[in-house]
């Protein structure tokens, strides 16, 4: 085995040169490279890190917009509707009010119209009466040259007026 | 490896590649042992440096990089705990570099004549150096940070006064086996999957060599074993590497909290 029977002519090539080899890895990979690299990939994770914060921290905003945003909403759609109701109420109040007046001057034209027929229908009627009793006064004294006493015939036209 | 003699251990063979290098008494001659810690070393030099780019949406490539980072932050994170993040370094060339050589070594490059990859760690002389560089890790951090009450690690919590006798030289020699069993452990596995898959790959060429009917048949079985093996120790070059990172920072936890 030549690893055990050289060693008393090798140990010190090996030694020296295993030295000078591995402090050759130690020192410029190990302490120089190395480092570099790790700085590089926790460099990247705190990058990554950050970002993931910044974005959170722009949900968060976001959200926040958003339910500021939907409270005004509410608020201003609750407003409007306040607003809807108090027209609708005012204009029903307005409406009635317009209602009422309107149908009392009905009624009161309604009741003077009615009056003024009552009365031109009375004037028609004793106009009729008083134009029948000259009629019937006049007939009588051309046909049989009696004179009747008007009274009387007031009467009798009356009467016959009276059932039609 | 002449006229037909394959030997399993020749894969592990040390030899200078250049003129032998000499340092004082010591002999460090460039090897190829030391030219694949090299070529290891620029492989994880060349992969790392592709994820530098450091754009914010990763490429494939950057996200591999930091997928290994990654990795390694989060084994650092649950094994030491708090104040661990100062050995991800450690732990993440440590760990690269064990992966990188358990998957050079078993890079199928030897049919290309000539070329035949390495495994470093297949060498108890490096595993044993990095697994007693992590105990003596382990050691100054905890004496640094907790002094002599770095020796309370050998009494466990909660058992009675009378069992310490017994319990504190079990815990002590436990605590120092570790840098053993670690180094140990990675050279074995190793060692143990490159000469099963070298086995094997002698019997399929003595079978196809020796003729006859039978010879065929085991050279087929044997290839088919090579295929299964070579995946199982694609499996274990990135265990092995795991249980190794992994086990030093569980030491290194034990420094830093003292249980």
């Amino acid at each position: 085995m030549p690893q055990l029977s050289q060693i008393s002519e090798i140990y010190a090539s090996q030694l020296f040169w295993l030295a000078i080899v591995f402090a050759l890895i130690y020192f410029g990979i190990g302490k120089a490279m190395v480092p570099k690299i790790e700085r590089t990939i926790d460099d990247r994770d705190a990058r990554i890190s950050g970002d993931i914060a910044a974005a959170a921290a722009a949900r968060d905003t976001a959200r926040a917009d958003e339910e500021r945003y939907q409270a005004g909403l509410d608020t201003a759609r609750a407003q409007a509707s306040k607003a809807v109701a108090e027209a609708k109420a005012s204009a029903t109040a307005q409406a009635e009010t317009a209602l009422k007046a309107g149908d009392a001057a009905a009624a009161t034209r309604l009741a003077e119209a009615t009056q003024a027929v009552a009365s031109a229908k009375q004037t028609a009627v004793s106009e009729i009466e008083t134009a029948t009793v000259e009629a019937v006064e006049s007939i009588l004294a051309k046909l049989s040259g009696v004179t009747v006493d008007r009274a009387r015939i007031e009467q009798q036209v009356k009467a016959e007026l009276a059932h039609g | 490896m002449s006229a037909g003699r394959i030997d399993p251990m020749e894969q592990f063979h040390v030899a200078p590649l250049t003129r032998p290098i000499h340092l004082g008494a010591f002999d460090i001659s460039f090897t190829n042992s030391a030219l694949f810690m090299v070529i290891v070393g620029g492989l994880l030099a060349v992969l790392v440096s592709g994820g530098l780019k450091r754009q914010l949406v990763p490429g494939r490539w950057q996200a591999l990089v930091e997928m290994m980072v990654g990795f390694i932050d989060n084994m650092v994170g649950t094994s030491i705990g708090k104040g661990g993040k100062k050995f991800a370094p450690y732990i993440f060339s440590l760990f690269f570099f064990i992966l990188i050589s358990n998957l050079v070594g078993v890079l199928p490059l030897a049919i290309v004549p000539g070329l035949h990859t390495f495994a470093v760690t297949s060498h108890i002389t490096v595993t044993a150096v990095l697994a007693f560089f992590s105990f003596a890790i382990v050691l100054v951090v905890g004496f640094a940070k907790h002094g002599l009450k770095f020796f309370s690690l050998f009494v466990p919590h909660g058992a009675p006064a009378w069992l310490m006798p017994v319990i504190i030289p079990v815990e002590f020699v436990s605590f120092m086996v570790r840098p053993f069993s670690l180094g140990l452990r990675l050279f074995v596995a190793m060692t143990a999957g490159h000469i099963l898959l070298e086995v094997f790959g002698s019997f399929v060429v003595q079978g196809l060599n020796a003729g006859g009917a039978l010879g065929p048949v085991v050279a087929i079985l044997s290839f088919i074993m090579i295929v299964g093996v070579s995946a199982l120790e694609l499996l274990v070059c990135a265990i092995q590497a795991y249980v190794f990172a992994l086990l030093t920072s569980l030491y290194l936890h034990d420094a830093v909290h003292l249980h």
